[in-house]
């Protein structure tokens, strides 16, 4: 084989190479230009999108709790407010061996076995995720000696919280209600309303009551800090801050002095007491007996204080006041004499039998008044006196149903008052329409009205049921001369940071179309009811100022609204329950009540007396002897501003 | 009279030294001090440190360039030889640092002896091809290969991919010169890319991760697709024109992950943007068209294969890095060159750029 001279190969070569040198450098600069058009896609063309990742890597808004709002009383005395302090709370997702480490923590700090409980319970509705308080309120020294030793425990934080205190716990858990933990329920809700933003970082919203109703005045807020954050987490420098809008004060119409001498005239006893001025509608006293410690609630009840409240026979947790429904005895008489004039079945100076027995025409059934003897031949006003059974069935009678529930029903009774609080009960104000349908399912021969059903609706009995509430708000819409208010607990709502108060339901919600005449008429016999001859002579003894009033006493029956209520359980209970409705000054009242007491007996024996002293208490600012070393709020002797005695 | 001493001296030290190259990596070493100090949150430690070792590796540089090329061709065999063998020292009695064993330990320091092989296995190639200059068959690259197999392989092992493809990108860079056949260089790659498969089984479960979170890093944004994520944003938030010099969130906030070395190019692309990228590619791209010039102005064979396979190198350094940081290649440990933080690859580098002053030389 001949070879190539040297000179030609090296040629050859020196070609050779030239060209791989240029087509390594062609590829070279393309794969360079390919670069570049990347850098060109990310930094032009997805500018904008990295810019805001990058933007939301940086800047993290870190919530600001507004203070909830204060509650305070007519006077400005404070019934729910904040006070800072420690928790001991764990995170259960960062924690190794949960057991351990609550053990080694009940060495630094006192856990009692109800926190165990309740950190059990809000363990079980939590995910794992977020922070569970351990323990509460902890002392200075043991928030000290968890900090000290903090590094020992991942997952244990220490945190500085705002928490909510009752101070008159019992006296006002059926107005103010409670805050709780935010349960799954409530941030469904939240984020149904939209509310969700509001509520970042709050732990704690209104779950009955007055807390519940102005959960949105209350909570305020929420500022935002617009933080510089790294990769980390950590904050590095805070770059806008808006600051919370904190909650409003609520200011009550409720006078917690008058509600303290209602709560100490109650005692022991079970039973409600509603107190309106009817000059505006607010309400003065709402007290459900008993009540309950609200506090218990806010950061989780354990199972077993639930258990003893709820199935405690005397049943603190029910809102008598507000859902008890009663019939109204002999309370409702007054309210069929404003019917019976309205529709001038009777006239004031008709003069009709108050036997000791009624006895329907054709009918051998008798109907036997409370007074066995009877009283003769009396007028309306009268009647109302001296409560006369036998006369009020026969005005009744004459009346028929269809006259009488919808002059009554002007009265509020049989619905909802309109009231500034959840789950007010509607109660019963009987026709025939409600007959009909309440015994729609029985057939026409149960829910067809009978002519006998009339009788024994003219003394609040039978069908009649109403709740404390719509009793008081009655006597205050008869004692205005039918100038109709809402009742409402909260009379200012105060914007803390501009000073701006509104007010609620300054203006009379209706005015009964009735004959003033009239008005005066029922009033003067409800007047008499306290002088001697009357019913409630007794109560009248020794009174100071004008007061007018009406005994009741209803059959007793089990609370409607709540079939838990347990009739047996009550069985100490055969006694009638004792009403007592009643107003002051007679010529301008300032003050109407109602007030029942289960199982009291007569309304003289056991809701009058309570009725007086509150109203002793309101007129002249005497506190009645017997509860006056009880008292915690009421200064002694001292009289309530409120309160000017008469001349 | 000191006027003319200085003059003296100065001409001694730029006489073996690459006007152009000099000029074009001085640059790129300015450019490099910058974004440093924003990387390092503006302390003086880490720019300090790399002002030594880049003073050490110019001295070094300097002494390469000065001597005759033919002359560090004859180490060659025995530097690859000492390389070899440290690699097989690795493999036994290694140092394990997350997962791979790449150093060994000699006391007070620890050695990579996969960096020496970077310029070792280039130079014992073009060494080989230049011994056999005039009767070259095919059976010489068949040899040239196990010579570029028998350290990848080593490499591999430890394992340090990216490592081993930059070395075995390096020794086929001098087969090529050498005039490797069109045939074999395409059938290799359809050989290579028909084994894709076979080497996707043998690739460790990190290396898959990183190859299939390249793909799509948000399969995985917390984990192995956090890092490219946080590049990638920090390169798109600069935009056109960047967030400015020292005023890169990404970079300031924590959010780049080995921010001073491998990921240095998404600091520099935050604060300096698009028109900072393509300076800094231009200027890559002026040190390759230098190389390559020196490369067609060698006089002998081991000159050139030895000048185009470092210039080649330099490209491919540049380029992974780039791409791997701007989301388009995956993730390997390769550092930006002359930029990233780092004494070892920067001593490599400089060697290299010293043989190819001193290949530039021997024409004058």
């Amino acid at each position: 084989m001949d070879r190539p001279t040297r000179l030609k190969n090296v040629q050859a070569e020196e070609s050779q190479f030239q060209v791989r040198l240029l087509a390594a450098y062609s590829v070279m600069i393309i794969l360079f230009v390919l670069l570049i058009t990347r850098f060109v896609w990310l930094q032009v063309f997805q500018y904008q999108h990295f810019s805001t990742l990058a933007q939301n890597n940086r800047i993290s808004l870190v919530p600001i709790l507004p203070n909830r709002g204060l509650i305070v009383d007519r006077n400005g005395v404070v019934l729910a407010q904040n006070f800072a302090s420690y928790t001991l709370e764990l995170t259960p997702s960062k924690i190794e061996n949960l057991n351990a480490t609550i053990a080694e923590l009940g060495k630094l700090v006192d856990v009692t076995a109800r926190d165990m409980k309740r950190f059990r319970k809000l363990l079980e509705d939590s995910k794992g995720f977020e922070a569970v308080p351990l323990k509460v309120k902890l002392t200075d020294e043991e928030a000290a000696r968890v900090a000290a030793n903090g590094w020992r425990f991942p997952g244990v934080e220490v945190k500085a919280r705002l928490f909510r205190d009752y101070p008159y716990k019992e006296l006002t858990s059926h107005v103010l209600g409670y805050i709780g933990r935010i349960n799954q329920q409530d941030k469904d809700q939240l984020e149904e309303d939209d509310k969700t933003t509001n509520y970042r970082g709050t732990t704690y919203i209104g779950k009955t009551g007055l807390e519940a109703i102005y959960e949105d005045q209350l909570h305020g807020k929420v500022g935002f800090e617009e933080v510089e954050t790294d990769s980390g987490g950590r904050a590095l420098r805070s770059l806008k801050r808006t600051p919370p809008v904190n909650g409003d004060t609520l200011k009550l119409a409720l006078d917690i002095r008058l509600q303290e001498v209602a709560d100490k005239l109650f005692g022991d006893r079970r039973g409600a007491l509603v107190a309106i001025d009817p000059s505006t509608g607010g309400v003065l006293a709402f007290l459900s007996k008993p009540g309950f410690d609200p506090s218990l609630f806010i950061d989780g009840i354990d199972n077993q204080t639930w258990a003893a409240l709820n199935g405690d026979p005397r049943k603190p947790l029910i809102n008598r006041a507000l859902r008890g429904v009663y019939p109204p005895g002999s309370t409702f008489k007054p309210f069929i004499s404003m019917a019976a004039l309205e529709t001038k079945v009777i006239g004031p100076n008709d003069i009709r039998p108050a036997p000791a027995v009624f006895t329907l025409p054709g009918s051998s059934h008798q109907f036997r008044d409370a007074d066995k003897k009877g009283n003769g031949m009396v007028n309306l006003q009268r009647a109302i006196t001296v409560s006369s059974d036998t006369f009020f069935f026969r005005l009744a009678w004459d009346m028929g149903i269809d006259r009488i529930s919808p002059t009554v029903g002007q009265f509020g009774l049989g619905s909802r008052t309109g009231i500034d609080l959840d789950g007010e009960a509607i109660g019963v104000l009987p026709s025939k329409a409600w007959k009909a349908k309440r015994f729609a399912r029985l057939g026409a021969a149960y829910s067809k009205w009978l002519p006998g059903d009339v009788v024994s609706i003219g003394i609040g009995q039978g069908y009649n049921a109403y709740t404390p509430l719509q009793m008081a708000n009655a006597t205050a819409i008869l004692a205005s001369d039918g100038v109709a208010f809402k009742p409402h607990l909260v009379q200012e709502i105060v914007d803390t940071s501009s000073g701006k108060v509104t007010l609620l339901d300054a203006k009379p919600e209706r005015v009964l179309p009735f004959k003033r005449e009239n008005f005066e008429y029922v009033k003067q016999g409800m007047a008499s009811v306290l002088q001697p001859g009357g019913t409630a002579a007794a109560i009248g003894y020794g009174l100071k100022y004008t007061m007018a009033g009406k005994t009741g006493t209803a059959q007793v029956v089990q609370i409607k609204q709540g079939a838990k209520y347990n009739a047996s359980a009550l069985a100490e209970g055969n006694r009638d329950h004792s009403w007592f409705i009643a107003f002051a000054p007679v010529e301008n009242p300032r003050i109407a009540v109602a007030v029942i007491v289960e199982n009291g007996g007569w309304g003289v024996a056991a809701a009058g007396p309570i009725a007086r002293g509150l109203f002793d208490y309101y007129m002249t600012g005497k506190i009645p002897a017997a509860i006056i070393d009880q008292l915690k709020t009421v200064p002694h002797e001292a009289p309530s501003s409120n309160a000017t005695p008469l001349d | 009279m000191q006027p003319h001493l200085i003059k003296h001296i100065w001409n001694l030290i730029k006489e073996p030294l690459d006007g152009w190259l000099m000029l074009f990596l001085g640059l790129i070493f300015l450019l490099s001090l910058m974004v440093l100090y924003s990387a390092s949150n503006q302390s003086f430690g880490k720019i300090d440190n790399k002002i030594v070792y880049t003073m050490l590796s110019l001295l070094i540089m300097w002494t390469i360039s000065r001597t005759r090329p033919q002359l560090l061709m004859h180490l060659a065999p025995p530097v690859y030889g000492i390389g070899l063998l440290l690699l097989i020292a690795v493999h036994f009695k290694g140092v394990t640092v997350n997962g791979s064993t790449r150093w060994l330990s000699l006391g007070v320091t620890r050695v990579q002896p996969s960096e020496i092989l970077k310029i070792a296995l280039p130079m014992m190639l073009a060494w080989f091809f230049q011994k056999y200059e005039t009767q070259l068959r095919w059976w010489h690259y068949a040899v040239a290969s196990v010579l570029i197999a028998l350290p990848v392989a080593l490499i591999l092992k430890q394992p340090d991919l990216g490592t081993a493809t930059l070395i075995m990108a390096a020794g086929f860079f001098v087969l090529f010169f050498a005039g490797l056949s069109w045939k074999i260089i395409i059938g290799g790659l359809v050989a290579f890319s028909a084994s894709l498969p076979v080497i996707w089984s043998m690739m460790h479960d990190y290396q898959k991760k990183r190859v299939l979170t390249l793909f799509d890093p948000m399969q995985d944004p917390l984990g192995a697709g956090y890092h490219i994520i946080q590049s990638m944003i920090a390169i798109g938030s600069g935009g056109p024109w960047g967030k400015g010099w020292l005023k890169g969130t990404q970079t300031h906030l924590d959010y780049i992950p080995e921010r001073t070395t491998d990921f240095i190019f998404a600091v520099f692309s935050e604060e300096f943007g698009m028109i900072g990228n393509i300076i800094l590619v231009v200027l890559y791209l002026l040190v390759i068209s230098r190389g390559l010039m020196i490369t067609a102005r060698a006089q002998t064979l081991y000159g050139r294969l030895m000048a185009g396979s470092i210039t080649l190198s330099f490209f491919v350094y540049a380029f992974v890095n780039m791409g791997m940081v701007s989301g388009i290649l995956p993730v390997v440990g390769v550092p930006l060159p002359f930029v990233s933080y780092g004494g070892t690859a920067t001593v490599t580098l400089f060697i290299s750029m010293g043989m190819l002053m001193g290949i530039a030389n021997l024409r004058k």
